[in-house]
């Protein structure tokens, strides 16, 4: 018996809203398909009309858990386009935080996939332990999520002695937590038994379908814009590109806890060789006409955007490119031959960001479930007849 | 006074009032065990340690709003889950805790109790699962069918482990099992091996991590109880209780010699045994992630049922060798 299954909008295994259709026999997935456009916010569009330093507070708020990701991709492009060099020691700081924020995105997801096969005591101990570097980014920036550190031409806040001191004896801290919890994650049983084999990219289809990030690197593909494309600090520091070969969520999860453990490396590289000097440059409140394209690896992969300038003080267009969005093609091979049981998990291996991964939206007619395209005035207009006129009949029915 | 007796019996001890201040005390117990192997509080603000937490809840469900789904079938939809707290209810009173008294069989103690009381354990899970069927929704569906295909799987090994103490006991009824095992208690090491698979299998009854698949959020959202509110649902929660502590009760009363020593310390010894075994019970909760549903049924066929029979022929072998 054949069946489509609706996994979101709203899903308990979704914290943001996403629709998975689902066509299951039993309990294996034939079929799936995934909707965008639930969580669309214009972002794109808002950004042309805001100044430079206006857009790295809106680039920031794209994600919550990337946020400084977002940011230190656009001021990167920024600083291209107005041929700015900021000092060593604030480009120090920024990428210091990017790998603190890599660290808590890391945390926070081996919690997510923890709870997600079930074994919350896993994801109640990596929350625990987040707190640590959430404590930390607090620290150095005064905020938890969004750090707000950078701006055109550096950053905003310096580091004194006893922050260093603290940064070095937390990462010290995580580092013997998360060797432990790479232990559990590759040897406790039923958590094994839940992940390995599930989810299977090979490396041909991981490259096809332009997979990015822990997805690509648990399928052997040694992608990372921070070993090829070497930005800012990133060739000065000895690291690892850490990858996996065997294709599944064990994959993912065994190349994101060592991709923690080089990030502890290189923050203390960072903080130990912390150079003398600004923090900031002046910047100018006008871009040259020019376009460029800015590349950053952020936790869930490579992040990509595309800045056009016009000379005035506000870009032209700005387009994003999150990682999740990338990762979609791959994820929707990975559901198929699959259990309903491995839903939440091989969604969740992509550690998807919805909300940075939403440029579009689709007008669908609930009743019909008919597609189509409409002016926005067309769309007041529809709306105001409806409430004027209408008295809304029951409850719209899923087009299933 | 007969008649007063029987009520009190049905209603206050050991009947609905005890049962229900004790399985929300084994609730509270559960929840703050498996909270501090979190590294978390657990229940702290309502009562002394968050004691309370457990009635406040029941209560708060009871008040909430008690939506039926409109494609369900109404009658049975609303009349299951009291059905289901009857069945464990019931079960409740066979324990030999209250009926200690060996000489005199009794409604609720007599030659056969421990088939009835398994038998009364398995109903639950019919219960649910038509408790799911009923409601229509997908997600209780899935859940339904889950419940099924796990029945299939733990209810064999928990029947050959529990029997076996029996066996060797020479007795089907629960009280005379217990007293076998207080004069002999060095063979209660004989059944160390059925003691595990029956608590792995009591666990899965439960639907207990890892077993807890036929109401797994993250994959079915509530799964067996999706469309279950207010009253029904809070009906279904204490029935999940009542049936922990009744199970572990079993278990305490099978594998770890009874409750002797009278109305008094027969109690405390309920007390503390349940405990032990619910403490078990939290620590697998806690250890381990959620498996899946072919998972499971290899497993209690491959490794539970194997070891359960392994269980059963050390006991009848002992007994050929003894007597």
């Amino acid at each position: 018996m054949s069946f489509k299954i609706p996994i979101g909008p709203q899903h308990p295994a979704l914290k943001e809203p996403i629709s998975l259709r689902m066509t299951v026999e039993g309990e294996v997935i034939t079929d799936a398909d995934i909707r965008l456009g639930y969580n669309h916010r214009g972002i794109e569009k808002l950004a042309e009309e805001k100044t430079w330093i206006q857009n790295i507070y809106l680039t920031e708020r794209i994600c919550g858990i990337c946020s400084h990701s977002h940011a230190t991709c656009f001021v990167q492009g920024v600083e291209k386009l107005m041929e700015l060099v900021p000092p060593r020691r604030g480009l120090y700081i920024r990428y210091l935080v990017s790998e603190l924020e890599r660290v808590h995105s890391h945390l926070l997801w081996l919690g997510v996939a923890g709870h997600e096969a079930g074994f919350d005591s896993f994801f109640m101990y990596t929350w625990r332990d987040r707190e640590i570097v959430m404590d930390l980014l607090e620290i150095i920036s005064g905020n938890r999520v969004h750090y707000a550190i950078n701006t055109v031409g550096g950053v905003r806040r310096d580091l004194d002695e006893g922050q260093k001191a603290k940064i070095l004896e937390g990462v010290a801290t995580l580092k013997k937590r998360s060797e432990y919890y790479f232990g559990i994650g590759a040897n406790e049983p039923s958590f094994v038994a839940r992940i390995a084999g599930v989810g299977m990219l090979s490396k041909e289809d991981a490259i096809a379908l332009c997979a990015v990030g822990p997805v690509a690197r648990a399928s052997g593909v040694a992608r990372d814009v921070r070993k090829e494309d070497p930005y800012a600090v990133y060739d000065e520091l000895d690291f690892e590109l850490c990858t996996a070969d065997s294709c599944d969520v064990l994959g993912r999860v065994v190349v994101r806890i060592k991709e923690l453990l080089e990030s502890y490396k290189m923050i203390e590289q960072m903080v130990k060789g912390l150079p003398e000097g600004d923090i900031v440059v002046k910047a100018p409140r006008k871009a040259k006409p020019g376009e460029t394209v800015s590349r950053y690896e952020a936790p869930r992969g490579g992040n990509i955007h595309y800045i056009k300038a016009n000379g005035t003080d506000k870009p032209e267009r700005l387009k994003v490119r999150a990682p999740t969005l990338a990762n979609y093609p791959a994820t929707v091979l990975m559901l198929k031959k699959g259990f309903i049981a491995d839903i939440p998990l091989i969604f969740a291996a992509i550690d998807p960001c919805i909300c940075c991964a939403e440029r579009a939206v689709t007008l669908v007619t609930a009743r019909s479930g008919e597609e189509s395209v409409v002016r926005m005035s067309d769309l007041r207009r529809m709306a105001l007849a409806r409430s004027k006129n209408a008295p809304v009949k029951g409850n719209a029915v899923w087009p299933f | 006074m007969a008649v007063l007796r029987t009520f009190l019996y049905l209603l206050v001890y050991p009947g609905i009032v005890f049962l229900f201040a004790y399985s929300t005390f084994c609730e509270w117990f559960d929840r703050k065990l498996y909270a501090r192997f979190q590294n978390r509080m657990g229940p702290t603000h309502t009562g002394r340690f968050g004691l309370l937490q457990p009635i406040a809840d029941f209560f708060k469900l009871m008040a909430k709003e008690d939506i039926v789904p409109e494609a369900a079938d109404k009658r049975l939809f609303s009349v299951l889950p009291a059905i289901g707290l009857a069945v464990v209810s019931t079960a409740g009173l066979l324990l030999p805790v209250w009926n200690f008294d060996l000489a005199v069989p009794s409604w609720t103690s007599f030659p056969g109790d421990i088939v009835v009381m398994l038998y009364l354990l398995s109903l639950p899970t019919l219960v649910i699962f038509l408790a799911a069927w009923s409601s229509t929704n997908l997600f209780s569906t899935i859940g339904g069918a889950r419940v099924l295909t796990m029945l299939f799987g733990y209810e064999v090994p928990l029947f050959l482990a529990v029997l076996s103490p029996a066996i060797l006991a020479g007795s089907w009824r629960l009280a005379e099992i217990a007293a076998f095992y207080q004069a002999r208690p060095l063979l209660l090491l004989v059944n160390v091996l059925g003691f595990l698979v029956a608590l792995v299998a009591v666990q899965a009854k439960l639907e207990r991590t890892p077993f807890d698949i036929p109401d797994a959020e993250t994959e079915i959202v509530g799964g067996t109880f999706t469309e279950f509110s207010g009253k029904k649902l809070a009906l279904f929660r204490l029935t999940f209780d009542v049936e922990l502590v009744v199970a572990s009760g079993l278990l305490a009363a099978v594998f770890l010699g009874g409750f002797p020593g009278g109305a008094v310390l027969g109690f405390l010894q309920f007390v503390v045994k349940t405990l032990f075994v619910i403490f078990l019970l939290s620590l697998m909760r806690a250890l381990t992630g959620r498996i899946r549903i072919d998972q499971v049924i290899s497993f209690a066929w491959k490794v539970l049922t194997p070891l359960a029979v392994l269980q059963l022929l050390a006991t009848i072998l002992l007994k050929g060798f003894v007597s």
